[in-house]
């Protein structure tokens, strides 16, 4: 059977869960979030990612009914929820601080949600117990919040955040506590979760690679704005812009004039240097400023000149060794810089390139993207 | 050794200002009157050596307690002393919470402000303070005159010397005991558990029951102690304020030492108390170690 992908964004016949229509929030004179507008659909793992005080926190409390909005409307399911106050919600929300009750056991705390919902008591008991499987915190229900480890704690806020089986679940930076490897574990751990329970999840993280990891779709945010909302691999291999580009991992940015040339543009860049040529479905005119963006993974480097349509020569001055893979820093003539990436695939002392290497560097026409001013 | 002095000290410092004095007081509580100075027998007298202690012990006996055991007046004025401090210490709850979460949830730089305000009626002696609630109850006092101008009643209400009044003398004295330990248990709460419970379905009623109250309850119970504790064995605000059928054991003590000059008793009726009040001191010194423990 043929997997058909994951994309209701694409579908037109599709409504979204989550609909933000011209949402503006200001705290007295400063504004927050800027006419902003965005859909999310059902099971999606939404991210939100942005540096610190864009605004992702505050787009989440908004969701959770803990901050009024100051023009435009939030439909949840197709209903205006701006008078819903947040009890009332269908959303429930995993504290940045995890807030578990701390005179209540890890079974209480999970159990509090399902408890307002004047369930009975079997059914409440069956619902945690299966909550606690799935967090593997069986163990540990009888222990207060106090007496378990910081990553058995962000567990308990999940699972409790969990146990109501909200339409919509928001994870405030759920794993910045916690060490890298749990952290990687406990991110497969929650799209397990996700694909298991089929809730819609809404992340904020600060961490680029948690949401190109986790993330069915990406926004990534700046002083109130959306700049792009797309796939890890759209924002990664076709950023709309130079700070989209720039925010996520390692890149190359030139700046320069881009003139026409058949499907592509050609553009000067440096001086002394021969114009770099790129594929682009964006029409420039002639000597229209543009950035040129490339990932280092995507530059190549080489003892001979390489047969790639675009090849500088340079310098080595300096090699980051990180295991699996190097970068390479070459200082290109007329001072530039420019980052290539190689695969190690041969042991340290084999290597032929090393510090002060006169070397190639070069890339094809479709490797990196032309961005406008 | 370092450790043994540092242990010791406390120890010592209980026995010279506790122990000791309770054992004259046992001690006296034990003998029998005597018009003599002090006005009491037997006196030890070490001079005569063994004898002289053996006839000293054979001197004591329980008289005295077997005397307040069937003289009610004593049994009532416990009963009494009991009611109106378990009474006042609720009131001065019901008055005091509000109070303190209100002071918890104040913008962070009124705090301070806030809680100078509450230790300042400390400033002024404890006596004119009671004397000015005097003022205030009295048939001619300020309560009164203000509510006769404002037409609320024709005649002015008798508060002075009833049991009112006490109650209103107590829970005014003690109110920043009630306060404070509930202000520093409420002021601790992290906001968002609030947020937490309110997201997981609660309403701001039930999220208050369910999560600040329990939250608060160390200190409710700390503040309800050092109420309790010095209520019940008050004795300067009932007589100030209270009537002649405001019954307390502090006053019952008063009168014994003073007027009766009967020590004796009155030092049996004190030993009472305490034993009394050392229910409550333990349960309280529980609590403090309890809370002490869960925050260590
Ligand atoms: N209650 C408030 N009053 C005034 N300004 C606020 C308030 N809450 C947030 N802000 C401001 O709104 C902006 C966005 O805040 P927000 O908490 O949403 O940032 P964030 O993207 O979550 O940042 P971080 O990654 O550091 O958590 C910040 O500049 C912040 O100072
Ligand atoms: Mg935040």
């Amino acid at each position: 059977m043929a997997q058909t992908v994951f994309a209701p964004w694409t579908d037109p016949d599709q409504k979204p869960i989550i609909e933000f229509r011209n949402v503006t929030k200001t705290f007295g004179e400063f504004t927050a979030i800027h006419d902003l507008s965005l859909n999310i659909y059902e099971r999606e793992f939404f991210a939100l990612l942005g540096p610190s005080g864009c605004g992702k926190t505050t787009m989440m409390r908004m969701l959770a009914g803990f901050e009024t909005i100051s023009s435009g409307h939030i439909f949840l399911s197709g209903q205006d929820i701006g008078a819903i106050p947040p009890n009332k919600r269908p959303v429930n929300m995993m504290f940045q601080s995890y807030a578990l009750f701390p005179h209540l056991s890890v079974w209480e705390n999970i159990a509090f949600g399902l408890k307002r919902e004047s369930r009975d008591r079997d059914q409440i008991a069956a619902r945690v117990e299966e909550m606690l499987r799935l967090t593997r915190l069986t163990k540990f229900a009888k222990r207060k919040p106090h007496q378990i480890s910081g990553g058995q704690r962000q567990r308990v806020a999940l699972a409790r955040s969990l146990a109501k089986a909200p339409k919509l679940l928001l994870l405030d930076e759920p794993l910045g506590a916690l060490d890298r490897k749990l952290r990687e574990e406990t991110q497969f751990e929650l799209m397990d979760i996700q694909e298991k329970t089929g809730t819609t999840f809404v992340i904020v993280t600060h961490d680029q690679e948690e949401a190109m990891t986790v993330a069915s779709r990406i926004a990534v945010m700046d002083e109130g704005h959306l700049v792009q909302v797309a796939t890890p691999a759209e924002i990664y291999e076709a950023p709309n812009s130079v700070y989209v580009a720039d925010f996520i991992g390692d890149v190359n940015i030139l700046q320069g004039r881009a003139t026409p040339q058949g499907d592509g543009v050609s553009i000067d860049w440096a001086e002394g240097q021969p114009p770099i040529r790129a594929a682009t479905d964006t029409t420039f005119s002639p000597g229209q400023a543009c950035h040129f963006a490339v990932r280092p993974e995507k530059v190549t480097i080489d003892v001979e000149r390489p047969d790639r349509p675009n090849t500088f020569r340079g310098k080595v001055i300096d090699i980051a060794y990180l295991g699996n893979i190097s970068t390479y820093h070459v200082e290109l003539a007329g001072g530039h810089r420019m980052k290539a990436q190689m695969v190690n695939a041969r042991r340290l002392a084999n290597r032929q390139i090393t510090w002060e290497d006169e070397v190639w560097v070069g890339f094809t026409d479709t490797a990196g993207v032309v961005l406008e001013e | 050794m370092r450790r043994f002095v540092l242990i010791a000290v406390p120890y010592l410092w209980l026995l010279a200002l506790f122990l000791v004095p309770f054992l004259i007081v046992l001690k006296i509580s034990l003998s029998d009157v005597a018009l003599a100075r002090p006005p009491y027998m037997p006196q030890l007298d070490l001079t005569q050596g063994l004898d002289g202690l053996l006839t000293f012990f054979s001197d004591l006996d329980f008289e005295n307690f077997v005397f307040l055991s069937t003289d009610s007046l004593y049994w009532q004025a416990y009963l009494s002393s009991l009611q109106i401090a378990v009474v006042s210490t609720l009131l001065t709850l019901c008055v005091g919470y509000p109070i303190a979460y209100g002071m918890a949830r104040a913008p962070r730089e009124w705090r301070p402000t806030l809680l100078m305000l509450v230790i300042l009626p400390f400033w002024t002696s404890f006596l004119i303070r009671v004397y000015s609630w005097m003022g205030i109850l009295s048939t001619e006092g300020v309560l009164n005159q203000v509510l006769l101008f404002l037409g609320v009643i024709d005649t002015p209400l008798q508060i002075m010397n009833t049991k009112t009044a006490v109650y209103i003398g107590i829970v005014y004295t003690y109110l920043p005991f009630m306060i404070l330990p509930i202000y520093s248990a409420l002021e601790k709460l992290d906001e968002s558990l609030l947020e937490a419970a309110e997201d997981l379905g609660c309403s701001r009623m039930e999220a208050f029951w369910l999560i600040t109250w329990p939250l608060s309850r160390n200190g409710i119970i700390a503040g309800c102690f050092l109420v309790f504790i010095p209520a019940i064995g008050e004795f300067v605000i009932p007589s100030l304020l209270g009537g002649s059928d405001t019954l307390m054991i502090g006053k019952v003590l008063w009168e014994e030492f003073f007027s009766n000059r009967d020590w004796p008793v009155a030092s049996a009726v004190a030993v009472i108390l305490l034993l009394i009040l050392i229910i409550p001191i333990v349960l309280f010194q529980r609590n403090e170690q309890k809370q002490r423990e869960a925050e260590g």
